[in-house]
């Protein structure tokens, strides 16, 4: 007997009982089910949203490879046993040493943000009797690449729960959450426990565990691992070149720092029709906006190399692009269906907004270099009335050419 | 009849569980959020509640027939006001720290929406001893919860209770700290204070289908 009846059994077994809807999960995940449903009218498509789903995480997966190579890259280059890579090819790269480290850093994170997070699905599945859902398929992969390398496992857990159970089982499930569940998840490990995830230690596996041994009495050099923003919010030169920052060579979250990778992955999810180009271009749109009018206030003399901001404010404006997680941001977290807007002329003020504020708040407040996850939670939240405004525009305009024809 | 009819009796336990001002009519929520970061803030808080409250609906009781209706929300105000001055300066004249933690939100009281709303739906129709009742068992209910809310905020977010260390030293690395556990530094901001509110709600009324709403 093959595993899928194996696994249908088990189904029929556990119908109408308290845990059928967790055995039916595991049948459907695997199988597709072959129940039909009669009568009525139905809807024939091919892309369900497992489908929908699983085009995500493809797109996800060239960003988690090269995240491991770069945790162990980074790692050895801050410890100087390993030169520069010089490019997105370089030798020193793509080695067997370094995806050795980066695995057995980065597969844990993955690991438990899959086990804790379909764990909660299952129980409230089970809870409510409902069908477990797929939502958390997406979440489980993105959130192990916006955090730090070295973020401690127990910490995970405890967000993923969080983001699971206040971020989308109180509103409902999948598709009735008003915020990403896997930014919920990233902004409670920002406020919870900000020395995990900012500073210029986190961000280079090893650094931290360096620090300790240094404070206990060891000999040795400190590691330092400050991120681009960083360094610019200090006003402090940046030692990193464009390209560097464009193939993702850089310390930084998991599985944010390729920029090329990530442009590959938002071609992929426009092509498959999943990801919005509205909304990525608008975000994209909306960056540029901001560090345009920046770049002018700088131009402008209005703001001294004195100033706390002068570093952040005089980056070039198509810099901000490329430096940070805006990139990351904008293709998959602003693009996720249920949270942003429906309305095409909404998606283009929501991405816009997000855009905008994401560079307003990484330059304007130096306590949080990172404003994007800020920035798209809080467009989550204004995404429906963004939507309400546009249907209502579109009505009273429909309205009014109506009175024009019959007067 | 002894000293509590069952009536009375009532008019105390029913704020605590099933029409608990907080949870239940979702009043008073702005200083729960405030002050409840450490126990004994709430401590404090809850026992300011029940001396304003408790007196005030007495006194309001007493005056409820001599009061003209037009002006009663000023009457009410006056009496709140006092009050709460005088717990104001009980507190900086004894907890002068404790008075610098809870700042305006001794003053606030006044606003407090569970104090005039018990003087308006209650205190202006019953007589003193039941009105004394209801402002006491609202008042601990409203206590109640803060205590639940201070308990977990301290607990996760600073490692202590009423200040005592209880998980270990998070600087010299004992107890749980020294497996390598930390505080939860988002516990001690006024949006995990609502998420925990809410959490509480939802458990209330998870148990009890009578509170469930269509």
């Amino acid at each position: 007997m093959g595993l899928k009846e194996k696994l249908h059994d088990i189904k029929k077994k556990y119908e109408g009982k308290k845990m059928a809807p967790a055995f039916n999960a595991l049948h459907t995940f695997l199988y597709l089910p072959n129940e039909t449903t009669h009568g009525g009218t139905h809807i024939k498509a091919a892309d369900d949203l497992k489908r929908t789903m699983n085009t995500v995480i493809m797109a996800l997966v060239p960003c988690l490879i090269f995240g491991m190579f770069n945790a162990g890259y980074q790692h050895y280059l801050a410890l100087g046993e390993i030169a520069s890579a010089n490019g997105f090819l370089g030798a020193s790269f793509w080695t067997l040493d370094n995806f050795i480290v980066g695995l057995g850093q980065v597969l844990p994170l993955v690991i438990v943000s899959y086990g804790v997070g379909l764990a909660v699905e299952f129980l409230f599945a089970v809870i409510k009797g409902h069908e477990v859902e797929e939502g958390y398929l997406v979440t489980g992969m993105l959130v192990p690449l916006i955090v730090p390398v070295d973020i401690p496992l127990w910490m995970l857990s405890v967000a993923v729960i969080f983001g699971v159970v206040i971020g989308k089982e109180v509103f409902g499930g999948t598709g009735m959450n008003i915020l990403n569940p896997a930014l919920t998840i990233r902004a409670f490990l920002f406020f919870a426990y900000p020395t995990w995830m900012s500073g210029d230690k986190v961000w280079v596996h090893g650094a931290v565990a360096r620090d300790k041994a240094i404070a206990a009495g060891q000999n040795l050099d400190a590691i330092s691992g400050e991120t681009i923003l960083g360094s610019y919010a200090q006003n402090n030169t940046v030692a990193y070149d464009y390209w560097d920052m464009f193939w993702g060579l850089i310390p930084g979250s998991v599985g944010e720092t390729s920029k090329f990778l990530i442009i590959i992955g938002a071609l992929f999810l426009i092509f498959t029709k999943v990801g919005s180009w509205r909304i990525i271009l608008s975000t994209l749109l909306g960056a540029l906006v901001m560090g345009l009018i920046f770049n002018g206030v700088v131009d402008a003399g209005w703001i001294g190399s004195s100033s706390k901001f002068y570093g952040l404010m005089s980056v070039p404006f198509w810099q901000h692009l490329i430096i940070g997680s805006i990139l990351f941001g904008a293709v998959y977290m602003a693009t996720d269906p249920v949270t942003a807007s429906q309305t095409n002329k909404g998606k283009w003020i929501y991405g816009f907004l997000i855009g905008f504020i994401s560079i307003m708040i990484r330059v304007f407040n130096p306590a949080y270099p990172e404003g994007v996850f800020l920035a798209i939670l809080l467009m989550n939240v204004f995404a429906p009335t963004i939507d309400h405004y546009v249907v209502q525009g579109n009505v009273k305009k429909r309205m009014k050419r109506l009175k024009v024809k019959t007067a | 009849m002894g000293l509590l009819s069952k009536k009375d009796v009532k008019l105390i336990t029913d704020p605590l569980a099933d029409n608990n001002p907080i949870t239940i009519q979702v009043l008073g929520i702005c200083s729960a959020l405030a002050i409840t970061a450490e126990l004994k803030a709430s401590l404090v808080m809850g026992i300011a509640v029940l001396f304003v409250l408790g007196i005030g609906n007495v006194v309001i009781s007493l005056m409820r027939n001599i009061i003209p209706s037009k002006i009663r929300i000023i009457v009410q105000l006056i009496v709140v006001a006092a009050l709460v001055i005088i717990v104001d300066q009980v507190l900086k004249a004894f907890q002068y720290e404790l008075s610098k933690t809870l700042s305006v939100f001794v003053g606030l009281i006044i606003t407090n929406c569970i104090i005039m709303g018990r003087f308006e739906a209650f205190a202006l129709g019953n007589g003193p001893w039941r009105s004394f009742l209801d402002g006491i068992g609202n008042a601990v209910g409203y206590a109640v919860i803060l205590l639940i809310v201070g308990f977990f905020r301290e607990l996760l977010g600073s490692g202590t209770l009423f200040g005592i260390p209880v998980l270990g030293d998070p600087i010299e690395k004992t107890g749980l700290y020294a497996i390598g556990y930390e505080n939860n530094g988002f516990m001690l901001m006024p949006p995990m204070a609502l998420i925990v509110v809410g959490l509480i709600i939802w458990v209330q009324r998870s148990r009890n289908k009578a509170l469930i709403e269509d």
